[in-house]
């Protein structure tokens, strides 16, 4: 019975393989909004926006933050392939912290020549950095 | 004949020789290992990659999009890996070689985005427009730099400066068979259709098709690069390998030379100084 209640999670990243073992449940935010997966969903691929996954496991749950990327779901099986992810254990708090403030103010300065998507980017990132330390 | 002196100096020099080879044969060696253990690494992230792209390619099949046709500009952006040291045997010429060569290509319509020394400069000899130089990224590539280039690729594409993209680089079939690779990037040709192998399970967009292509393929792009650089270190490495060690070999064989023919002058001025003394000896007496 254990079984069919667990879905394969692999993550995937160019230079090694994150992660792969069983989940009861993967969550992460996407393009479209946060989602959560359970087994047997719908066969789909989603967009990654950075943000924090939490993966469940049967003997609990661990974090990650996931900066960029896609996902690919099967009702069994769940393929992450992310461009740029880490364990909390990877993240340099300060740096975050930094990286947050100086987001925040280009977005606050709002001027012509900033970009605002890519600093809007780099907040969330900076943002799910932090979420996933604490 | 030369003197021994002379054929003493010139087999030490090729000893020293030697040596550096030697060394720099097992520097490669630990070096290959390692760039090929990456690679392979990256393996399983480039597969999963290719395919998803497949898959969507198989999914919106004509769809009219900008990554799908060319732009119109007659241009080409060619990426080409070579490496930034040489005393690699063919490794630099053959890549410059498969790009300068290439039927129909007039050398007014290549743009050239060097990655590796020694690439760039041959290419600049031959009067090619270097449009940037990312030599550094050889040493330790990294996917940020991949990312980069895609980058400043799909900008050029996106303006329409450039109509197709090509990755030349040399591809890792094993430690000694290294396949110089010409590979098109951009626009995405649709070999997925033509296998013919349906997908099991019809797959979902949450995005609708054409943004689902436009985030996808710069990764599939990116990814593609980041395979090609992780492959052509391995290379590079495997070709310096083999290089040195046919150096070594060779230096081998010239110093077994040299010393046979040192042994031949030793003998025969002993000989001849021998000759000598009986003469004069019996000139005396």
């Amino acid at each position: 019975m254990a079984e069919n209640n667990c879905l394969t999670l692999k993550i995937i990243t160019p230079g090694r393989v994150f992660y792969e073992g069983e989940a009861e449940m993967v969550e992460f935010n996407t393009s479209e909004g946060e989602i959560g997966v359970l087994p047997g969903h719908l066969p789909m691929t989603v967009i990654v926006k950075p943000g924090v996954l939490t993966i469940t496991e049967p003997e609990g749950e661990k974090e990650a933050a996931l900066h960029a990327g896609f996902v690919e779901i099967l009702p069994d099986k769940v393929t992450i392939l992310a461009e740029i992810i880490e364990w909390p254990s990877e993240i340099d708090a300060a740096r975050a912290e930094a990286a947050r403030e100086r987001a925040q103010e280009r977005i606050h300065e709002h001027a012509s020549d900033t970009d605002m998507a890519r600093a809007e980017t780099a907040l969330l990132r900076a943002m799910a950095r932090i979420q996933v330390i604490r | 004949m030369a003197s021994m002196r002379d054929i003493k100096r010139r087999k030490g020099s090729v000893q020293s020789t030697q040596q550096i080879t030697k060394a720099m044969k097992l520097v490669s060696t630990v070096k290959l290992q390692r760039a090929r253990a990456s690679a392979e690494n990256s393996k399983a992230y480039f597969n999963c990659m290719y395919q998803t792209v497949n898959r969507i390619l198989a999914r919106v099949g004509s769809l009219q999009h900008r990554y799908l046709q060319s732009a119109g500009s007659g241009k080409k952006a060619v990426v080409v890996i070579s490496s930034n040291r040489g005393l690699a045997g063919g490794y630099n010429s053959n890549i410059v070689k498969l790009v300068t060569r290439h039927e129909g290509w007039d050398r007014e319509d290549v743009l050239i985005y060097a990655v590796g020394r020694k690439g760039k400069d041959a290419f600049v000899r031959e009067g090619y427009e270097v449009r940037m130089d990312l030599s550094d990224v050889v040493e330790e590539p990294a996917y940020p730099d991949a990312m980069l280039l895609c980058g400043e690729l799909l900008k050029a594409y996106a303006e329409g400066e450039v109509g197709e993209i090509y990755l030349a680089y040399t591809a890792f079939k094993n430690t000694v068979s290294h396949v110089p690779t010409l590979l098109k990037l951009l626009p995405v040709e649709q070999a997925a259709e033509s296998e013919g192998e349906e997908p099991e399970v019809p797959m979902n967009f949450e995005a609708d098709d054409e943004e689902a292509l436009e985030m996808i393929i710069p990764k599939y792009v990116a990814s593609l690069i980041y395979g090609g650089l992780m492959e052509a270190v391995a290379s590079e490495n495997g070709a310096r390998m083999q290089a040195m060690d046919n150096a070594t070999n060779n230096a081998e064989e010239m110093i077994s030379d040299l010393t046979l023919k040192y042994n031949r002058a030793r003998q025969g001025s002993i000989t001849q100084e021998l000759t000598e003394i009986i003469a004069g000896a019996e000139a005396i007496s």
